[in-house]
């Protein structure tokens, strides 16, 4: 009885310490003054990040879209609203399945190399060698991942988005013959740019700011053998996902009540 | 001479193993220091804790007469500029070129010209005699030659400190020549305070000024080359020629094991 | 050589993203980029108002010439009291003017319809904050199912 509630204590201040260590590096990560040198780096890292992904993001997100628009097809041609396809299928991307699934695949394709990455530059002793050369790794390593992280994806979530919706339109449009017209315009008349398409950049870059995090902590703070950085990968891509679709939730009540 | 590192009374312990028990240690200014002892004593953590990578428990680290322990991040990384740390395994980034690795730090900390740095890095890549590897990835090199790149790394930006962590371990023997000349020209052309941390003690008690030997948590034995090998402390006699059984135990501390097999 | 395709592939990966916004905008969203000629608020009371929500459109002859911004109860008369916001450019309304709640389609989404009232000389335009008075609630199916019902009954007694 005594050794579980020991163990409840261990446990809980093992977490609060580990948080503590999280957001220390995200603190030094954050406050490095930017130059052009830095600048040069988020620029690889956005290649790295955000290019690279692009190819699974587009290709998931025309069948997403084009999946969306044949169900909604079907379900809604008995009540005779087909119109509504447009509607459905753009609101459902913009609020919810445009930014979870591009943070989901981006936690998937981004967030397991950033932590296999780092955790072997830490295993190799890069990280450390780079700290006797005074070079700073929060700021020269985890920074300009960090923000490349942040700012590639609310770009790919819109990407997804927009191929999502011409895929849905493909499938409604010119396969089941609604009209052009009418499945756009309707469109058009319910989605809201503040609602919507805003509310959804909101979603994306704190899914993005959430999967950066996860994954630089675990890659920095993995054990530094093979096993521990398969480890650490995994627990990226687990705790990454589980936490987007938690705070998914949390942010839809925000916003949408 | 002064010295320019100072360890007074430091204590470190990892994970409630004891590694240092009030060690004090001083490296005088311009000379080569060794520090030998079996492995696992913790000299790799030494190193660090001079770098101020890892943080004693207790008593106090001095690098020119400045706190290492107590310094704050930026004052710890001006400190750093001014040494270098030769790592075991090297540690170059494999994703860059043998030139681009020795440009590192040049590139991180001075706003050097494209040409000025290329010939500082030739310069440097030259004093290790791998100027002409300049272009090949640092995943191709071999192991010794990797190391000399990491030398040529660290010394880039002149520091006053150079401490080698295992340079001799597992190299063949014309490498290892290299690399204790290397250590040797360098110090004296560059003016350099040395640190060599190993457990080949022929090589180092070759180019060694000071020599400090560690075991059981403490310094056993201190002295010039010569005053080491002529020491009769028993634990020193086994360990400098190499003998199994002695006053250092070949086991890592356990409980009897006969008991241990009567308890099951 | 490598440095120009890396900025390359990431200028392009910028670009690509921007423009993916601004086809959301316009073409999902229907945003134009005329000038936004400025909006007032209207108000009215319905004794019931159905299904409609905040950001139901308000339609004149199918065109949607505002929308709902806030719907609330009248905690006096207990009936909803409902904030319209009217685009400035398709200009004002007599005070004649009705409003009727209106469902497109059989099962489709609640609107407002507006229908403009006649112009005379001692007639006012509605200004900010005004209410319309003359309006109609929500069909509520149930009701009509009954009255329906209803009449039937009476019908048959004849």
């Amino acid at each position: 009885m005594i050794n579980q509630i020991q163990r409840i204590g261990e446990r809980s201040i093992n977490f609060v310490t580990r948080l503590g260590v999280a957001g220390l590096m995200l603190v030094n990560a954050l406050f490095s003054q930017p130059n052009w040198k830095f600048l040069r780096l988020v620029g690889l890292q956005v290649y790295n990040l955000g290019v690279l992904s692009l190819p699974i993001i587009l290709v998931a997100g025309l069948f997403i879209g084009m999946v969306l628009g044949l169900q909604g097809y079907n379900v809604l041609v008995s009540y005779g609203a087909e119109q509504s396809l447009g509607t459905m299928v753009a609101l459902s991307l913009l609020r919810e399945l445009g930014p979870v699934v591009t943070a989901l695949l981006f936690a998937g394709r981004a967030g397991s190399a950033l932590t296999a990455e780092v955790g072997l530059m830490k295993a190799t002793e890069q990280i450390s060698s780079m700290e006797m050369m005074a070079v700073d790794p929060f700021k020269r390593i985890i920074a300009p991942r960090f923000w490349a992280g942040v700012l590639s994806m609310p770009v790919l979530a819109f990407m997804f988005s927009m191929i999502a919706i011409w895929g849905g339109s493909f499938v409604g449009v010119d396969w089941k013959g609604i009209d052009s017209g009418g499945f756009w315009s309707v469109m058009q008349a319910s989605v809201d740019i503040h609602q919507d398409i805003f509310y959804g950049f909101i979603k994306s870059t704190v899914f993005a700011f959430v999967i950066v995090w996860v994954a630089l902590y675990n890659g920095y703070y993995a054990k530094p053998s093979s096993a521990g950085i398969s480890e650490a990968t995994t627990r990226t891509v687990v705790n990454a996902s589980l936490m987007v679709l938690a705070l998914d939730f949390i942010l839809t009540i925000l916003m949408y009540g | 001479m002064g010295q320019l590192v100072q360890i007074r009374d430091m204590s470190f312990a990892r994970e409630q193993r004891i590694l240092f028990d009030n060690l004090n240690l001083d490296i005088a200014q311009g000379k080569i220091t060794a520090i030998l002892g079996p492995s696992g004593i913790g000299k790799t953590t030494l190193l660090k804790l001079i770098g101020g990578q890892l943080t004693p428990s207790s008593g106090d680290i001095l690098f020119s007469g400045e706190s290492v322990c107590r310094a704050k991040r930026a004052q710890l990384y001006q400190m750093r500029r001014k040494m270098g740390l030769l790592f075991q395994s090297g540690a170059l980034f494999p994703e860059l070129t043998v030139f681009e690795n020795v440009a590192f730090p040049l590139r991180e900390h001075t706003q050097l010209t494209e040409p000025v740095l290329q010939t500082l890095v030739r310069m440097k890549l030259e004093s290790v005699g791998l100027r002409g590897a300049e272009q090949l990835m640092a995943t191709e090199l071999s192991g010794g030659m990797g190391r000399r790149v990491a030398l040529a790394r660290a010394t880039a930006l002149d520091p006053e400190l150079m401490m080698y962590d295992e340079p001799f371990a597992g190299q063949d023997p014309i490498s290892m020549g290299v690399l204790l000349k290397l250590i040797r020209d360098l110090n004296q052309s560059l003016g350099l305070t040395s640190i060599v941390v190993s457990h080949d003690v022929t090589e180092v008690l070759e180019i060694a000024d000071y020599v400090y030997v560690l075991a059981d948590k403490t310094i056993i034995a201190q002295g010039t080359a010569d005053g080491i090998k002529s020491n009769q402390d028993p634990r020193l006699v086994q360990f400098i020629n190499g003998l199994p059984n002695g006053p250092v135990p070949f086991h890592y501390p356990a409980s009897d094991f006969l008991k241990d097999l009567a308890a099951q | 050589m490598t440095e120009k395709k890396l900025h390359l592939a990431v200028g392009s990966f910028v670009l690509a993203g921007c423009f993916a916004l601004v086809l959301l905008v316009v073409q999902v969203a229907g945003f134009s980029f005329t000038q936004d000629q400025g909006s007032y608020t209207l108000k009215a009371k319905f004794d019931n108002i159905g299904g409609l929500k905040v950001r139901s459109p308000v339609k004149l002859g199918g065109v949607v010439v505002g929308r709902v911004e806030a719907i609330s109860l009248d905690a006096k008369s207990y009936t909803p009291v409902v904030t319209l916001r009217m685009d400035q450019q398709y200009g004002f309304y007599p005070e004649t003017s009705s409003l009727s709640i209106l469902t497109a389609g059989l099962l489709g989404e609640q609107f407002i319809g507006l229908r403009p009232g006649f112009m005379d000389d001692d007639i006012e335009l509605l200004g900010e904050g005004d209410f319309i008075d003359d309006t109609k609630s929500a069909l509520v199916l149930e009701d009509l199912i009954g009255q329906f019902l209803f009449s039937i009954q009476d019908n048959s007694k004849e």
